[in-house]
């Protein structure tokens, strides 16, 4: 394993713009997204997870790093490897480990499963399944956001595959056309389910799709939950102030395979190993010791806070009941029709 | 009724979305030249003149993207009415109508709405070929969260879209661009508009049912008319809303009648005049004087050539053809 000093090295320079109480709670809710997913990985092996799960353990940072540059009223769609974010704009973990279950008391009542985690309330518009769909879904979010004129924005994540598909390249030339407050965020973790990057995309940095709809575009270090940050508030601040579109590719790995079967045997060899050096916690960890010079019972804590909150949700989600067998018409209509 | 107004269905599609954005402050249209030009077929003619470019808005040409953005729009307050230059153009936004639109607040447990409307402008009849001369109701079957409406008369555009407008849940309507220039009665409503009749009774009688719906009621009306002449007498149903189908009205009709004729203006696999036998056989089997019946388009698209494409569509001669066989007994 890599020392800290070295890992702080990997992170941002010039760290005076985000305070250590910012960034040890970055760094909590980092870990809490890490305990959930592989709180979710055991739960799948114990029976309690349904169907299938995508979990995105190495991808926290990009998660935090973007979703804390929003404020309330923001919206965000994104995709079925989507429980970082719902986590980083905070999300009940209860009720996600409940919907994740198919309990009564998930976020969507146990009908929209682990792909589906959403809440409108806190402008969480809607997980897809459909690779590329949530794309124009938040184009539309960014329509009314400017019609409202309340400086409100429209965040969208996708991964690198949904690059390829038609949905984002209309969305974005949309976005581009009308000036829309929104920012792309890929993280590119350089697999689109089974195939590695260079096998269904002709090149690897995906942010040269910006300059096709004229978008300013910036490549991060999608591991360095600071570096994420910093781009993410000057996109969103840029969107706010009549700016418009921005696109931003996070560079980052996926840890697990795909969804719950894969064992991601394509991977060659070293890769994951290398990657895991370059792991978005420890290195948030060594930044709040090297340069904030945060005691490691402060980092200890909010790393067990973290650990407390998801396992005491996870219990609780346990414990909730399975939804009522019921007529589900009016989940389906607001206004049925009788008969 | 006094309040009626005389106007085309052309102007009564204009008027119901004009009434709909004057009466509501959120609701907009977007679509593929219906600001600047007015719409391709002129349905949008005004519009930008009187609410400006925020809330009648011109798109790129991609479905995909302004359908998905609609739902975006639904979900954040306003109510966005989007229109589809062609029903065939619901392919190219399959996805976001039939997986994002019509299942979201399912799949959030009934916790928030999607309050678009879509407008799809479809029909056979005007050479338009095939890719530009689908109903496309179809297509929107197997998808339960959607209401679809269809207009057939001036009346049907104008309060299936002023209702449609209102509707917390999505709704698309489907034109017939034949129909453009037909006049008719149109009761205009105020900010209040009455729910829809999905099975509209539009003519008395007592011995056979048929029901149609979009570019076919005209037609089926003709045929009854027609039918009268020979002294047989059919009782009529303006199907406005296919899904979800009422079919009570249809039941009532047909425990009276015994003999009942669905004509419908799309292929038979699929098309919802099926799923209306189906349930008519089911709930009323005993009353069945003849097999139910339907008049559907042949296994083929729709062809150019008017000689092709006119052989293609059900006429008012075929259906009163039809209807006549089935009460003489001679259609068996």
């Amino acid at each position: 394993m890599p020392k800290t000093a070295d890992l702080a090295k990997q992170s941002s320079q010039g760290v005076e713009d985000i305070s250590a109480e910012q960034l040890l709670f970055f760094y909590e809710r980092m870990a809490t997204i890490r305990f959930f997913e592989d709180k979710v990985h055991e739960c799948f092996q114990r029976g309690l997870v349904h169907g299938t799960t995508h979990l995105a353990r190495g991808q926290e940072a990009a998660a935090v790093g973007a979703v804390m540059a929003l404020r309330p009223g923001d919206r965000m769609t994104y995709t079925y490897r989507g429980h970082n974010q719902v986590i980083a704009r905070g999300l009940s973990l209860t009720s996600a480990f409940a919907e994740i279950f198919g309990r009564e008391t998930g976020c969507s009542r146990g009908l929209g499963g682990s792909m589906h985690l959403a809440d409108v309330e806190l402008g969480l518009l809607g997980s897809f399944a459909i690779v590329g769909a949530g794309i124009p879904v938040a184009v539309g979010a960014a329509i009314t956001a400017q019609l409202d004129d309340r400086g409100d924005v429209a965040m969208t994540f996708f991964g690198d595959g949904s690059t390829n598909i038609g949905a984002f390249h209309e969305a974005m030339n949309l976005a581009s056309v009308w000036r829309l407050p929104i920012v792309f965020v890929c993280e590119n973790n350089l697999y689109g389910e089974y195939s590695p990057i260079l096998s269904t995309t002709p090149f690897v940095d995906l942010a040269r799709r910006a300059d096709a709809y004229a978008m300013p575009a910036e490549i991060v270090d999608g591991n360095d939950v600071v570096a994420v940050h910093r781009a993410s508030v000057a996109a969103v601040s840029r969107a706010r102030t009549g700016g418009g579109p921005s696109f931003l590719e996070l560079k980052t790995y996926r840890q697990s395979g795909h969804s719950r079967s894969d064992p991601a045997k394509y991977r060659p060899k070293g890769e994951l190993e290398a990657w895991l050096a370059r792991d978005p916690l420890p290195r948030c960890e060594a930044l709040l010791r090297e340069q904030y010079q945060v005691s490691s019972e402060h980092i200890k804590s909010a790393y067990e806070r973290a650990h407390q909150l998801v396992e005491k949700a996870c219990a609780e989600a346990e414990a909730a009941p399975w939804p009522a067998i019921r007529d589900l018409g009016p989940e389906t209509y607001q206004v049925e029709i009788s008969a | 009724m006094s309040d009626m107004i005389e106007m085309t269905y052309r102007e009564a599609i204009v008027l119901g979305q004009r009434d709909a954005m004057a009466h509501d402050p959120k609701t907009l249209l977007m679509g593929e030249d219906v600001a600047a030009a007015g719409g391709p077929f002129k349905t949008t003619e005004g519009l930008l003149d009187e609410f400006g470019p925020k809330r009648v808005r011109d798109t790129p040409i991609a479905e995909e993207a302004f359908v998905g953005a609609a739902m975006g729009m639904a979900l954040t307050g306003w109510r966005p009415i989007v229109e589809l230059m062609f029903a065939d153009f619901m392919g190219v936004a399959y996805d976001q109508i039939v997986n994002g639109i019509a299942k979201h607040r399912f799949m959030q447990g009934g916790k928030l709405n999607v309050p678009v409307l879509i407008r799809a402008i479809g029909g056979g009849g005007t050479r338009f070929g095939a890719q530009h001369s689908q109903t496309g109701e179809g297509w929107l079957l197997p998808a339960p969260g959607l209401k679809v409406y269809s207009a057939g008369t001036p009346n049907d555009a104008y309060h299936l879209l002023r209702a449609g407008a209102l509707d917390p849940d999505p709704v698309i309507v489907l034109e017939h661009k034949l129909l453009f220039n037909r006049k008719g009665p149109v009761q205009r409503f105020g900010a209040e508009v009455p729910p829809v009749n999905g099975t509209l009774h539009i003519r008395k009688g007592g011995d056979i049912t048929m029901v149609a719906s979009l570019g076919m009621v005209e037609r089926m009306v003709a045929a009854g008319d027609l039918l009268a002449r020979e002294g047989i007498s059919a009782d009529l149903f303006n199907l406005r809303r296919i899904r979800p189908l009422l079919i009570e009205p249809i039941l009532e009709s047909v425990r009276t009648t015994g003999r009942l004729l669905v004509i419908e203006e799309n292929h038979s696999p699929g098309g919802w005049s099926g799923d209306l036998i189906a349930k008519v056989v089911e709930a009323a089997f005993d009353w069945l004087d003849a097999p139910p019946e339907r008049i559907t388009l042949p296994e083929w698209p729709l062809p150019y050539s008017p000689a092709l494409e006119d052989a293609s569509m059900p006429s008012a001669e075929g259906i009163f053809r039809k209807a006549a066989d089935i009460v003489s007994g001679r259609s068996r």
